[in-house]
């Protein structure tokens, strides 16, 4: 049933409240179930044997001696994994990346895999699997792998995008084009043009929980799966595909995550414990260690930027052009594209383009990271508007004023803006305490904006009334960032109930219909409208109900603060029933009381924020200290304003980390050379000073209560925000992060010279 | 019913003769991509992968029974993963 989504001017009496979470008391004593927490009867353990290579032909695999030690109950490799896509190149990458096929692609590039009795002896079977590689020359650099005689990874891409389309395959996947007006023109119109070219490393997404996996694959052809995801609809939908079965026949329930940020939006080791579990007639579990999940799992992209920018000497951006360069590890992608679409978002430009170029290397598959791609060019762009707001002496806040896009902007992806937030967030920063604050000795002030698009999709609810007065919900959207407190707080103000009246759990795949993941920041968004368009649907139930005990006609029933109150002349003595009495009496009124809603939540509109870091660089070391951080944003309506000001603080606190510490380093054998938190140094809480934040609300008229998908933009501006504070601090402009100490003491000393 | 100016963003642009916009007579999403597929076979798995829909700056991925309405500016986007 279609409703109406549009925004509902409503007195809230329990949204905005910051109830107890549903999930704090189990998560703080380990109570919370976890991937690895699922077990089953006679379960075996699985583990991945791996290409200790970046590229190599695979030209034998030899498991008999493997398959013949004792308490080994399956080997497989890619020979146990048919190709069932039918064409489908996309799937057939999925499946390739899961386990390579005829050649290994990087360095962790799952080859085989064994399901045993306990870890020892599994551990002992991949030792006697013999595989027989053949080196190739790889490329792990983005910019390498473009060049015309880069080791090329796949025969089948050929440039989409370019014209004519090449004939010679290459790493060069894809590129695109976005802008409008004449760049040439507005250059020239400039009385300041400054151009630069950025770099940043690879990043991963560094969720605490590594992936893990139960797999039972009956004879009968049915299976279960009990899994760590974002969305565990998408990884049934996939894994059912590329195994052969019915999706209906592989029940998939998600666990509690500890952190996905878009690294679990992939299928990645759970096609193999169910190939595995089919093979042993034995459930398997799988759970990758630190070191799978840096190798073998999706980090981001590693980006190369070239950034030009014109200005008129009253501060007007006159022309803007950047070509953006992001891979998408061994497998084809469009990382590049986002990034071009999202470079210069903020701004209300005349002459804009950009270019985006993706790339293929000798890495593992990308992922998406919270606002995919989006952080990467805003650090390109956002310090070389700092760098020519500075050349023509502006204030960096008053420069973003004059040039933040607004309603009637044409973007600088194509649309022309409705109502936006970003004005807004800039007049908050600038007036905020926070920027009048005083700085100390080798401290610099930086701000920063960003964008992202957020989206909605396919979400579907079921609401449940209990023969007590309580409420059940069941939910499809995994809760990465507080949606089920969310979500229950929706449907007690849509029915008037206390929030403890109402409980939320998330149903597995054989429950509920369909449901996207939980990601573009739409976990909260998407559920909570489906969850209201539920609990009204069961609102209209009640009133029948009512209806019926009273015998009167249910037009002469409407249902206020939780109770159902017969209205107009000659109705007047029947005192309310509330839902309790309902529930009570069900079962003679016809049975069990619900609500259902499917639907696709549309139209969720895009998001802008404005970041404020002061940061301290010590002159001697290079070692960068943030002291102070704000994050400002547009939530359109916070439902439990402790988790919005929670994403805030997430997502500059993992911005900060990827612009000060967090890369991917390989070697000159294409081996990653730091896969543990040991080497990849991600913040911790005595890193960070308290992050403050500012929570606008200005309503997102296209979802009933106004609200707005706060998860991904936090983590868009923290890299360009502490890079410019960085700059400030040192009178150093840093193109290239992580703005480790070794680089910026190499920049600060060759600045001196 | 008139036609109506599609803006196609840079990936869609060879398959209709390098243009950057195209007219085309629809009265949904639905009748759109119908349309384009019809006209311009080699949108046809683009529009399968996933095309967004910007109607007047309001981004569109499912909802295909939304109607264009004759001075809406429309632009056809790429559909993006999130985090």
């Amino acid at each position: 049933m279609t409703m109406d989504a549009d925004l509902v001017q409503k007195n809230f009496k329990v949204i905005g409240t910051r109830v107890r979470r549903p999930d704090g008391i189990d998560k703080v004593t380990g109570r919370a179930r976890y991937g690895a927490d699922a077990s089953a009867p006679g379960q075996l353990v699985g583990l991945v044997l791996r290409s200790p290579y970046p590229h190599a032909l695979i030209k034998k695999i030899d498991i008999s001696k493997a398959e013949k030690l004792m308490g080994v109950k399956a080997v497989i490799t890619s020979a146990d994994l048919p190709d069932y896509t039918d064409g489908d190149r996309g799937m057939l990458d999925i499946l390739e990346n899961c386990m390579a096929r005829k050649k290994a692609l990087y360095d962790g590039h799952a080859v085989a895999a064994v399901a045993a009795i306990d870890a020892a002896t599994a551990r002992a079977a991949l030792k006697l699997i013999k595989v027989d590689y053949e080196q190739l020359p790889h490329v792990t650099d983005v910019d390498e792998a473009l060049k015309p005689d880069a080791p090329v990874l796949h025969d089948h891409i050929f440039t989409n995008g370019i014209s004519p389309k090449p004939t010679k395959p290459s790493n060069f996947n894809t590129q695109c084009e976005y802008g409008h007006g004449d760049i040439e023109a507005g250059f020239k119109a400039a009385d300041v043009i400054i151009e630069k070219s950025y770099k940043t490393e690879q990043t991963h997404q560094g969720y605490i929980e590594p992936h893990s996996c139960l797999a039972s694959v009956s004879p009968d052809g049915s299976a279960e799966m009990w899994v760590c995801t974002q969305g565990h609809f998408v990884y049934r939908n996939q894994c059912a595909a590329l195994l052969g079965l019915d999706a209906n026949k592989l029940r998939v329930t998600a666990s509690e995550i500890g952190g996905g940020f878009g690294g679990k939006t992939h299928i990645w080791a759970e096609p193999l414990a169910l190939a595995l579990s089919r093979k042993a007639n034995r459930p398997v579990k799988l759970t990758m260690t630190r070191e799978e999940v840096f190798r073998c799992t999706g980090p981001t992209s590693s980006t190369s930027i070239d950034v030009k920018i014109g200005a008129k000497k009253d501060g007007t951006i006159t022309a803007a052009f950047a070509e953006l360069r992001y891979h998408g590890g061994a497998f084809p992608s469009n990382w590049a594209e986002m990034g071009a679409q999202t470079a210069f978002a903020c701004y209300d430009i005349k002459n804009v383009k950009t270019i985006g170029r993706d790339a293929v290397v000798n890495r593992p598959k990308t992922a998406a990271y919270r606002a995919p791609s989006a952080p990467m060019a805003a650090f390109a762009i956002e310090n070389t508007v700092d760098e020519v707001a500075k050349t023509i002496g502006m204030d960096a806040i008053d420069f973003r004023i004059k040039n933040a896009a607004k309603e009637g902007t044409k973007s600088s992806y194509g649309p022309v803006y409705g109502p936006i937030g970003i004005g807004p967030t800039l007049h908050a920063a600038k007036h905020h305490p926070h920027m009048q604050a005083p700085l100390g000795k080798n401290t610099g002030r930086g701000m920063a904006c960003g964008f992202w698009f957020n989206f909605g999709g396919q979400t579907c609810v079921d609401l449940n009334v209990t023969p007590d007065g309580t409420v059940t919900v069941a939910v499809g959207t995994i809760d990465v960032g507080g949606s089920r407190a969310s979500i229950a707080l929706a449907v007690a103000e849509e029915l008037g109930v206390p929030y403890d009246a109402v409980r939320c759990i998330v149903a597995d795949t054989s429950s509920l219909g369909h449901n996207d993941m939980t990601d573009g920041s739409r976990g909260t968004f998407s559920s909570s409208m489906a969850a209201i368009f539920a609990a009204r649907n069961a609102i209209t139930v009640l009133k029948d109900r009512a209806a019926a005990t009273w015998e009167i006609s249910a037009a002469d029933v409407e249902w206020v603060d939780g109770h159902a109150h017969a209205k107009g002349v000659g109705h007047g003595n029947l005192a309310p029933l509330s839902l309790q009495d309902l529930a009570a009496s069900a079962g003679n009124t016809g049975g069990p009381i619900a609500g259902h809603s499917e639907i696709v939540a549309d139209n969720a509109g895009v998001s802008f924020g404005t970041h404020i870091c002061d940061a301290h660089v010590d002159p001697e070391t290079g070692k960068t200290t943030i002291t102070r951080y704000t994050v400002i944003q547009d939530a359109g309506k916070a439902m439990h304003p402790a988790y919005v000001e929670g994403q805030y603080q997430g997502g500059a606190a993992q911005g900060i980390g990827w612009a000060l510490n967090e890369e991917y380093i390989y070697g000159a054998n294409g081996r990653l050379q730091n896969a543990g938190f040991l080497d990849y140094r991600i913040p911790v809480c005595s890193d960070l000073p308290f992050i403050d934040t500012q929570i606008l609300e200005i309503p997102n008229p296209h979802h009933p209560y106004g609200v707005r998908g706060v998860g991904e933009t936090p983590i868009v501006p923290p890299l360009a925000a502490v890079g410019i504070a960085i700059a400030n601090a040192t009178g150093v402009r840093m193109t290239h992060a992580p703005m480790s100490p070794p680089r910026i003491l190499k920049a600060i000393k060759a600045a001196a010279k | 019913m008139s036609p109506k100016q599609i803006h196609l963003w840079g990936a869609l642009r060879p398959m209709a003769g390098g243009a950057s916009a195209i007219l085309v007579e629809a009265q949904t999403i639905r009748e759109l991509f119908r349309k384009l597929a019809q006209d311009y076979p080699a949108m046809e798995a683009h529009i399968k992968r996933g095309v967004a829909v910007s109607i007047d700056g309001k981004i569109y991925r499912d909802q295909w029974e939304t109607l264009l309405p004759d001075d809406a500016e429309i632009y056809l986007m790429p559909r993006i993963p999130g985090g």
